[in-house]
């Protein structure tokens, strides 16, 4: 039950929503609002309504770029929830596995990927996945697949994926951490309870811990989701801005860079790029709110 | 002679002048992370020991980011003094937001000529924001031990280039030509304008687009595509995923007997490698054409409206646009060419070359640096995507004209006269 | 335990082992790439990347570079700085947050815990130029205080919506029972809930130091002086225009990948302490 709140709420709330509000909030919402503003070739700005929202979703140019970089947004979330969460999952689960030696060890190497910083994974990953300097080829060779082997980073059909690959490799840990925490939170009596009756390991997962946190999993989804549509990093850091093979690895949030800040001789419109944010913000927000109504309600009525 | 006591006595008197208070300090921004060392060790203290009283900070921010951090700061107003310009639009923008000062009636600026200022004014030519410094030329190295072994020397013609390179491919020991598709910028800034002018005929094909009496599907821009629609055979393997970086150090390693090159080149492969190397100019498409380099204006500098030590930087300013600085500038930045007028000898051979150039052919900056990439689509954007797909082989030099011009048509119209 | 079993037991860990152990080799097989090639010359990185440095390849000259240059130890300095401020400012403001939006009732509780998720759906970057605004107007510029300030208002969404899970987990019996007894709520806060979820602290520690250590962007436009310069800041000035100083870049970073994996393995134990605990109370 709810305590009544005094002026001892007051205290605990105020510093956090002061600085947030001073420091992001306000900020963002001032640029959000000069979405409703255009800038003419001078430089000035004049509010012009609903224009660049049109503008956006009607011009051919404009609107091929988003449509593109939301395709491309959907494609590497997908590759993110098929690969990163499952396999997070797998080995929290078997980390969380009573008895497993050297547990700590393990996990300070599985997260040392999401420590690095994007410039680090860059340049290892484009060193390893380079055709000039052979290493996957060579190792690909071992296997005797090194015909398979191709430029991937640099063509149209398999530079996306591969960043997305190399998205995940970064940051599987987070997901994991995440899992683990909640897996070892399972008290001790409703394991050892299943295993009294008889059950074997996997369906003691598959009936007891798994819908124990699939309220976690839920977080994780979303963090995921949210995370990825913001994405923006490992693509500067390995393709630069512009995205290419010919935009094949665009994503929302490298749209929006060089729309706000503009890219080489492109100069940057804050009014578009504010524009951008706001319909990118809008997806985002549809996309965590269809999760929550629709499926997290479900997850928690399972695991409650 | 007479500009430099022209300048020293401005010097003199800005100094007299100057607000003591202030204590003279100055804060470059730049995008050159390469120079700061020369900038702190050489530069600035040969300004300081003509100028005390002052004191210079340079400050580099990475290329990529230059741009975005510096409109920031200066929305804010928390840019340095001293401005590094950009050429054409990216500054023009600056300048007309009110960042820039306007440099005009200053007697400093007259020891550039039309052509280098061009890239620091606005669209009249009546208002100049930046004071020209550097020039880049593009151009081609080669690799001289791998000549001297397969009997090549530096191709005249066209002919003569894909003769050499058919020559190295069939060896099977080196990569004809070190260039890749990963970046995307080197396809468009080194190779499309780098072998184009011979075909546009420099400055007059260029001028010819802007004022709408050639279009980019006419023979004279088709056919550039259609040259670099053939070199695939001659790049590495999987050169669709090899970076900028690949390409140099590919060379560097004596590897690649060909490298498209700009004149900043030099420094890297000079100082890493010990690497002999010699440069050629693009070739010219039947013996006996008239040569065109692209003679890019590529780096100026200005000053920031909002500094609170505008008197000093004057002073900078026209010490950027002495002699001296060309001098220093030219030969500490190898690469880098002063824009001024005056003659600077150039002692490094390989840039020496380049400059030379300059003598035998005609100079152009890069096609469309000036207004054609103002417009959405960006056609500076715009190119380093058809050329990069244009290598890649995904589109042929016929639709690549056709997005160009397709891309420009949608916003440019031609107001006839520049 | 009979001898099937104990076989199928055996099975078990070694599949249990080869899996982790399989992963864990594609974790360190690129780190270790990082880390060989940052004591090999440049020519040596690219001639032959997979091979240990050589007698000819060898170079220590990037971590010279690195280590010689005197403002790298500055740049530490202040990275450890910004990092350990914002950190515990967001952990200790964010739980406190948290439990004034779990625990208390009041007008507009639910929107505010609304308002504060937002700021997950929104990079901060968006607001880049506004804040920079409201620094220069605070006077704020090149001062680590201001990352601190823009470091802290990123994280707190993410923190309050984390640790506001677990604090609703708290045993309303104990709450009660202090209450009860004439207990402050802010002793209730500090002695008897932040203990309890020191498990969620730990995990909201651990990935949200890491995108402030390795954030370029902030320091670049809020504290791009030498003063105030962090280690991810510094080593993009070895980045050069068009030819990158690989040695450098890649000592750099690897030097800069160490503490922050000493205060990863000091936070992922209290966690997993905490964790235990709890489960065994």
């Amino acid at each position: 039950m709810k305590q009544k709140a005094g002026w001892p709420a007051i205290v605990f709330l105020a510093p956090a929503l002061i600085v947030y509000t001073a420091f992001s909030a306000w900020p963002l919402l001032a640029t959000l609002r000069l979405g409703l503003y255009a800038t003419d070739d001078a430089g000035h700005v004049a509010f012009a309504g609903l224009a660049n929202f049109h503008k956006l979703l009607f011009d051919e140019h404009w609107w091929g770029a988003f449509r593109n970089a939301m395709v491309n947004n959907v494609e590497f979330f997908a590759i993110h929830t098929l690969v990163q969460n499952p396999v997070a999952l797998l080995l929290a689960a078997l980390l969380s596995l009573r008895g497993v030696r050297g547990a700590p060890a393990y996990r300070t190497v599985l997260f040392l990927p999401t420590l690095l910083s994007v410039v680090i994974i860059g340049f290892a990953w484009q060193l390893i996945l380079s055709p000039l300097w052979g290493v996957t080829e060579k190792l690909m060779g071992l296997v005797g697949l090194a015909d398979h082997f191709g430029p991937w980073l640099g063509q149209e059909d398999t530079a996306l994926p591969t960043i997305a690959l190399i998205s995940v490799w970064q940051f599987v840990g987070v997901p994991l951490m995440l899992i683990y925490a909640a897996l070892i939170a399972i008290p001790e009596e409703v394991v050892e309870a299943a295993q009294v009756e008889g059950a074997g390991p996997w369906r003691i997962f598959w009936r007891i811990r798994l819908p124990l946190i699939l309220p976690t999993l839920g977080l994780v989804n979303i963090l995921t989701f949210v995370g990825n549509f913001n994405a923006f990093d490992l693509v500067y850091a390995v393709k630069g801005a512009l995205a290419g093979p010919n935009f094949a690895s665009d994503l929302l949030g490298t749209l929006f860079y060089r729309t706000f800040f503009g890219y080489q001789s492109e100069v940057g419109s804050a009014t578009m790029g504010a524009a951008l944010a706001t319909l990118m913000f809008f997806v985002i927000l549809a996309g965590v709110g269809l999760y929550f109504f629709v499926i997290q309600r479900r997850l928690q009525r399972v695991a409650g | 002679m007479n500009s430099l006591l022209r300048t020293t006595t401005l010097a003199a008197a800005a100094l007299a002048c100057a607000v003591p208070a202030l204590a003279g300090t100055l804060t470059i921004e730049s995008w050159r992370t390469d120079d700061k060392t020369l900038w702190d060790t050489v530069l600035l203290p040969a300004f300081t020991k003509t100028h005390p009283g002052i004191t210079v900070k340079f400050v580099a921010t990475a290329p990529p980011e230059y741009n975005s951090v510096v409109a920031a700061r200066l929305a804010s107003g928390s840019a340095g003094d001293l401005v590094t310009c950009r050429p054409f639009d990216v500054s023009l923008d600056l300048y007309k937001k009110g960042h820039l000062e306007k440099l005009n009636g200053n007697p400093a600026l007259n020891n550039f000529p039309d052509s280098a200022k061009v890239a620091w004014q606005s669209d009249d030519g009546k208002d100049t924001y930046c004071v020209p410094m550097a020039s880049v030329i593009h151009g081609f190295f080669y690799n001289k031990k791998i000549f001297g072994e397969l009997g090549l020397k530096p191709p005249a013609t066209e002919a003569d280039l894909f003769a050499l390179l058919d020559k190295v491919k069939a060896s099977g020991k080196y990569v004809p030509m070190a260039l890749g598709t990963a970046d995307q910028w080197d396809t468009s800034q080194v190779v499309f304008t780098g072998i184009g002018p011979n075909y546009w005929r420099g400055e007059e094909g260029r001028k010819a687009l802007i004022s709408g009496k050639a279009k980019f599907t006419d023979p004279q821009f088709l056919g550039v595509w259609q040259t670099m629609a053939k070199f695939p055979p001659y790049l590495s393997k999987g050169y669709q995923a090899q970076t900028y970086g690949d390409s140099q150090t590919l060379f560097a390693s004596g590897k690649a007997a060909v490298f498209p090159a700009g004149s900043w080149d030099i420094q890297f492969f000079q100082k890493e490698t010990g690497l002999d190397f010699g440069a050629f100019p693009p070739p010219v498409r039947k013996a006996g054409d008239p040569c065109y380099i692209s003679d890019h204006t590529d780096i100026g500098m200005g000053i920031n409206t909002a500094s609170k030590n505008k008197a000093d930087a004057k002073v900078f300013l026209d010490w950027i646009a002495s002699k001296e600085f060309a001098d220093l500038y030219t030969n500490k930045v190898t690469g880098f060419f002063s824009l001024s007028k005056f003659g600077i000898q150039v002692q490094n051979p390989v840039a020496q070359q380049m400059v030379g150039w300059r003598t035998q052919c005609k100079s152009t900056i890069r096609l469309n640096a000036q207004i054609m990439s103002r417009g959405e689509p960006s056609m500076e954007n715009e190119l380093w995507n058809v050329n990069s797909q244009v290598l890649n082989g995904k589109m042929t030099p016929q639709q690549a004209a056709e997005r160009i011009q397709g891309g420009f048509d949608k916003w440019y119209h031609p107001s006839g006269a520049n | 335990m009979t001898t099937p079993a104990r076989i199928g037991a055996i099975g078990r860990t070694a599949l249990v082992h080869l899996t982790l152990g399989g992963y864990c080799l594609l974790v360190l097989g690129p780190i270790l790439l990082v880390i060989l090639n940052s004591f090999k010359t440049r020519a040596g990185i690219f001639d032959a990347p997979l091979a240990l440095p050589t007698h000819d390849t060898l170079s220590v000259a990037g971590y010279a570079r690195v280590l010689g240059d005197a403002a790298m130890g500055r740049m530490f300095l202040n990275s450890f700085v910004v990092t350990g401020l914002s950190l515990a400012l967001i952990l200790l403001l964010g739980a406190m947050a948290a439990w004034a939006l779990t625990e208390y009732r009041f007008f507009g509780n639910r929107l505010l815990a609304l308002f504060l998720a937002f700021g997950i759906m929104v990079p901060i970057r968006l607001g880049s130029v506004a804040i920079l605004q409201e620094m220069v107007a605070l006077d704020l510029v090149n001062t680590l205080t201001a990352l601190v300030l823009v470091y802290i208002a990123q994280g707190l969404p993410l923190a309050v919506m984390i640790l506001s899970e677990f604090v609703a987990q708290v045993p309303q019996e104990l709450k009660d029972a202090a209450r009860c007894d004439g207990v402050g709520e802010f002793r209730i806060f500090f002695q008897v809930v932040l203990p309890l979820i020191r498990p969620a602290v730990a995990t909201v520690a651990v990935f949200t130091m890491v995108p402030i250590w390795n954030d370029l962007w902030f320091p670049l436009i809020l504290a791009p002086s030498e003063q105030t310069q962090t280690v991810t800041l510094g080593v993009q000035q070895f980045v050069g225009q068009f030819a990158t100083d690989w040695n450098a870049v890649l000592a750099a970073l690897s030097l800069a990948v160490l503490p922050i994996l000493v205060l990863y393995a000091v936070f992922s134990r209290q966690l997993i302490r905490g964790i235990t605990a709890g489960a065994v109370k």
